[in-house]
């Protein structure tokens, strides 16, 4: 494969870099004032970036001829699903900001450049054929994380939620390198093709030895940390809620997504013949992430640490289709992953929009009390949200827990479905209870505080398509995660 | 008729209704729901008259694979007909007993109940598994509402333990589904319906289905969630639950557990006999003993419940159709009982039993109605619940003549429990002053229990009317559990000529005669 080919593949990649650095400079030249038009270039940039990755999606590109640099970079159906979830996600995140920070004088030009260096190193993540591409793609995101997690400098507990984050997340970046290590040792090489092979090899030969084990669990327990898996979900709530909340949108979503996606490329792929190595592994990550995720969020005040438990709860549900092992449970996660975006974007914007007179943000759950009868749309895009992560149907949240759970069924994992389904009803009491003080109670009448119209218009797509007509798209997602889920599997 | 979508319009007008409420004022949203459910009725009488009793089992069916791994199939038989007609019909009548007792949010409130209407036929009419699922799930988040929102003084308790027991009772059945659609790759539910599914896996499935038919049901001792939601919620409320939202679990049994799983059906009727007899026995001394009108009718629906639960599983043609009939027959009967406790409840809001008292003197027209309504619940010949009550009790009878023995007297408790809130509150001394001045029903209120009085009476008189069209859907059934039939304790002797010529009718009397021999 030559340069040019190479050069090619890694469009949206170029792009994101370009226009960052482009931005960086009208930023330190512009100031603050350019802030705005920053933020809507870099939406721009990042529609334009997901045009360039459709065409992969949409054709079902798998193969050597998506193999970029040697096979580092993949740019194949499976990492355009992903990407196109990102730019989506990180879009979103810029659209709600400017209103959100203006308000505080803290808009500044550096927010939008973070997000798209965030969204390139995320896209490279989710591309990564190698180990090594990997870590340059989670290092470039989680550092644009942390300093988005401590961007309102002047707010302690948006500074501590940067510090934790970063502490955290060094410790998580060490664990994971130290597997990568191990696997190298073991293994010889870096490259995930090459892992897959020498492991299929120690395999054949004998069985796997503890140090190649020992570095799946290591890589494992890295990665379980970057999508808030229990029992390294420690971070998530003291982040979610000290992070200025346009930015715990993005959290949320997008890194999640990427997270998720290379969790899924490292375990199917570099591991993909070891399945029963790192299975149980994520069997229980997955069960303990849906009780802790749900029983932790029972005695939450604020709304913010809700959504972030809330988030643990769902990525259990989502390693489900990771324990089945198959390209139906990959497809089914990538479609839970669409679908859990678009009710984070909706629960997020719609807190957002949670401000009282002087334009606060409104946190606690107790003062929304009755919000039912003074923001009547509001509430009800709220509660959709909250039903569907639920998953009561006819939301569309059910969908996503429907084809993870059916995949498991069909790979006769049917024990851990059942489980994994009884202990979703602990979750639905979480989420009754914000249902329950909006429209239960006597109204509070704090939330009084007008709304910008891109927030509106962002919940009122969020809440269209997890109403009862997202079934409507059950087939085109379907389609896109099942081409996107055989690319993952067609390197066997 | 065929192929206008009559059931996909069905589904359509009160959703249509509902949004429409949703933004309108209170008067408007008023006439929006009454003219929304009376339009489905009509369009339900419409269904009814063209439905062809003897012809296709399965018919108005429509079919449209919109969705990924489900359809939208919908369609009927004879079974899901009456099932339909019994909601389209309760629903105007839930509308105008909330037409002044709700004043506070009402656009909303229709919608709840439009929507609510929207999900029950789709239940009855989807032919697509998941689809029923859907429709079964969905019923829980207007319903929650409804309860939460317009409810009493412990409706948020209440609206919880509604919400999270049914919840937890179905997700297991989604498990279940999603094997069973592994297993015959289908999701079809005629077709699963012929299925025979390995005998093992079918003692599992059952069970699934069973946690959520048997809270949905409800049959001890899940019934719990039962009172507490009945004496949270409106009165419409009370209503729809009692009339039926608890025929799903009937319903579910008769399409799913018995068809499906016959030889599962047969190998676990001992367990739902046992809870049948319980519920029948103990939840009607419960009954006797509350003070409260609305906990009293609530037990009585469990007890009731008990009665159709071992009709369906008697495996014969009577405990069906028995059953069918006490579902029916229940659905109208407690719905206006319910209404009558609303009724007075409206006027003095109290449901305790002891500050009414001599309404007969003062509300002639009232007690007239409730005296119906009550003998119906009893099982009074000439009322619907008597061709139900009895032609279950037959059925079962020829299966166990112990189970028949324990759960009659469920009758016999009945008509105490019955008699005796009828005679607390209608009769005796006008011990309260305001109560012995409550004015008798206004043409609303009149004109929602005189058609509830016509059907009951209708019922209890000519039941082949109800009957003809689900007699060839049970007798199939029937045919398809004929292979795992249990054998019956009642050992008719068969020896003497002259009662080997006795068939069908008379075979009743022949069991009841060998009974006098014991």
């Amino acid at each position: 494969m030559d340069w040019s080919t190479s050069l090619r593949l890694i469009a949206p990649e170029e792009l994101l870099s370009v226009s960052g650095l482009v931005f960086l400079l009208i930023a330190a030249w512009g100031g603050d004032k350019a802030s705005r038009a920053i933020t809507w270039l870099s939406v721009a940039v990042l529609a334009v970036a997901a045009y360039l990755v459709a065409p992969a999606l949409c054709g079902g590109a798998m193969g050597p001829d998506t193999a970029a640099f040697f096979g580092q970079f993949r740019a194949d159906a499976f990492a355009a699903f992903a990407k196109l979830l990102i730019y989506g996600a990180a879009a979103v995140s810029l659209l709600v900001a400017p209103a959100f920070f203006e308000r505080l004088n803290a808009m500044k030009a550096e927010y939008p450049v973070l997000i798209l260096f965030a969204a390139l190193g995320m896209g490279i993540m989710v591309s990564a054929g190698d180990f090594l591409t990997l870590y340059i793609g989670l290092e470039m995101n989680s550092l644009a994380a942390y300093v988005l997690a401590a961007f309102l400098r002047a707010d302690g507990r948006s500074a501590e939620a940067g510090l934790k984050y970063f502490v955290l997340g060094a410790l998580a970046s060490g664990i994971l390198l130290f597997g990568m290590s191990l696997t190298y040792g073991f293994t010889g090489t870096t490259s995930f093709e090459g892992v897959r092979a020498a492991l299929d090899a120690t395999q054949a030969g004998g069985g796997l030895s503890m140090g190649a084990l020992f570095g799946i669990v290591f890589v494992l327990a890295g990665l379980a940390f970057k999508i808030s898996a229990v029992p390294f979900h420690m971070w998530t709530p003291d982040v979610y809620e000290g992070a200025p909340t346009p930015v715990t949108t993005f959290f949320a979503t997008a890194p999640k997504v990427a997270a998720l996606a290379l969790t899924m490329r490292v375990a199917l792929d570099a591991f993909g013949t070891q399945a029963d190595a790192w299975k149980q592994i994520v069997i229980f990550a997955a069960l303990a992430s849906i009780v802790i995720g749900a029983l932790g969020a029972i005695g939450q005040a604020n709304i913010k640490r809700l959504f972030a438990y809330s988030s643990i709860n769902n990525v259990g549900f989502m390693l489900i289709g990771l324990a089945v092992a198959t390209p139906q449970g990959a497809s089914a996660m990538l479609v839970y992953l669409a679908i859990y975006v678009a009710m984070s974007v909706g629960g997020f914007v719609a807190v957002l929009m949670l401000k009282d007179a002087e334009g606060n943000p409104v946190e606690a759950i107790a003062d929304i009390a009755g919000l039912s009868r003074t923001r009547p749309l509001l509430a009800a895009a709220l509660a959709m949200v909250m039903f569907s992560l639920a998953g009561i149907p006819p939301l569309f949240g059910f969908w996503g827990k429907f084809v993870v759970f059916q995949a498991a069924v069909q790979a006769d994992m049917i024990a851990l479905a059942a489980i994994g389904i009884a202990a979703s009803v602990i979750g639905a009491f979480y989420y009754l209870k914000v249902v329950k003080v909006m429209y239960f109670d006597e109204p509070a009448g704090k939330v009084t505080g007008a709304s910008d119209w891109v927030h509106n218009l962002l919940l009122a797509l969020s809440a269209l398509f997890i109403s009862p007509f997202g079934y409507l798209l059950t087939k085109w997602l379907g389609g896109l995660a099942d081409s996107a889920a055989a690319a993952l599997f067609h390197v066997a | 008729m065929t192929g206008f979508p009559i059931l996909s319009l069905m589904l359509l007008v009160p959703l249509a209704g509902a949004v429409a409420c949703l933004f309108a004022e209170a008067k408007a949203a008023r006439m929006i729901a009454l003219l929304a459910t009376l339009v489905d009725f009509a369009l339900g009488v419409v269904l009814w008259a063209n439905y062809d009793i003897g012809g296709a089992q399965w018919q108005f069916t429509e079919r449209a694979d919109l969705f990924a791994g489900f359809s939208w199939a919908l369609g009927i038989d004879g079974i899901a007909l009456m099932l339909i007609m019994l909601s389209v019909f309760l629903m105007p009548i839930c509308i105008g007993a909330s037409w002044t007792s709700i004043e506070k949010r009402v656009g909303e409130y229709m919608a709840a109940f439009l929507l609510m209407e929207t999900l029950m036929i789709g239940v009855f009419a989807a032919q697509d598994l998941f689809l029923f699922y859907i429709m079964f799930e969905a019923g829980l988040i207007p319903m929650y509402l409804i309860i939460g929102i317009w409810g009493g003084q412990d409706r948020i308790y209440a609206s919880y333990k509604f919400f999270l027991y049914t919840l937890l009772g179905s997700v297991l059945m989604l498990i279940a589904m999603l094997w069973m659609v592994k297993e015959a790759g289908t999701t079809d539910i005629p077709t699963l319906m012929a299925y025979d599914f390995p005998v093992n896996a079918q003692k599992w499935l059952w069970l699934a289905f069973f946690a959520s038919f048997a809270v949905k049901m409800p049959m001890w001792p899940v019934h719990t969630w039962l009172p507490d939601a009945h004496v949270q919620a409106p009165t419409a409320g009370s209503v729809i639950l009692a009339g039926v939202l608890l025929k799903m679990g009937g319903y579910g049994f008769i399409r799913f557990s018995l068809p499906m799983f016959p030889e599962a059906s047969a190998d676990f009727a001992w367990l739902v006999f046992v809870l049948s007899m319980v519920a029948v026995v103990y939840t009607s001394l419960v009954a006797l003993v509350q003070h409260d009108m609305k906990k009293l009718i609530a037990y009585s629906s469990v007890a009731h419940m008990g009665i159709v639960t071992i009709g369906l599983f008697a495996f014969n043609v009577q405990g069906l159709e028995g059953t069918m009939i006490v579902m029916l027959s229940h659905g109208l009967v407690a719905g206006a009982l319910f209404l009558a406790v609303g009724v007075i409840y409206d006027r003095l809001h109290t449901r305790e039993i002891d500050r009414y008292g001599g309404l007969s003197i003062n509300m002639p027209k009232y007690s007239l109605f409730f005296m119906l309504f009550t003998m119906a619940s009893i099982g009074l010949p000439g009322t619907s619940g008597f061709v139900g009550e009895f032609l279950s009790l037959a059925g079962i009878y020829q299966l166990s003549s112990w189970v028949a023995l324990v759960c009659t007297t469920g009758i016999i408790l009945g008509a105490a429990y019955m008699l005796y809130l009828y005679r607390r509150v209608c009769f005796g001394e006008q011990k309260n002053a305001d109560a012995a001045a409550l004015p008798d029903l206004s043409f609303r209120e009149w004109a929602m229990m005189a058609p509830l009085a016509a059907a009951v009476l209708w019922m209890g008189v000519y039941p082949e009317s109800f009957m003809a069209p689900m007699r060839a859907d049970i007798a199939a059934l029937d045919a398809r559990l004929e292979r795992a039939k249990p054998e019956g304790d009642a050992k008719v002797k068969m020896g003497e000529a002259k009662q080997t010529g006795q068939q069908g009718g008379h075979h009743e009397e022949v069991a009841a005669a060998h009974e006098g021999a014991h």
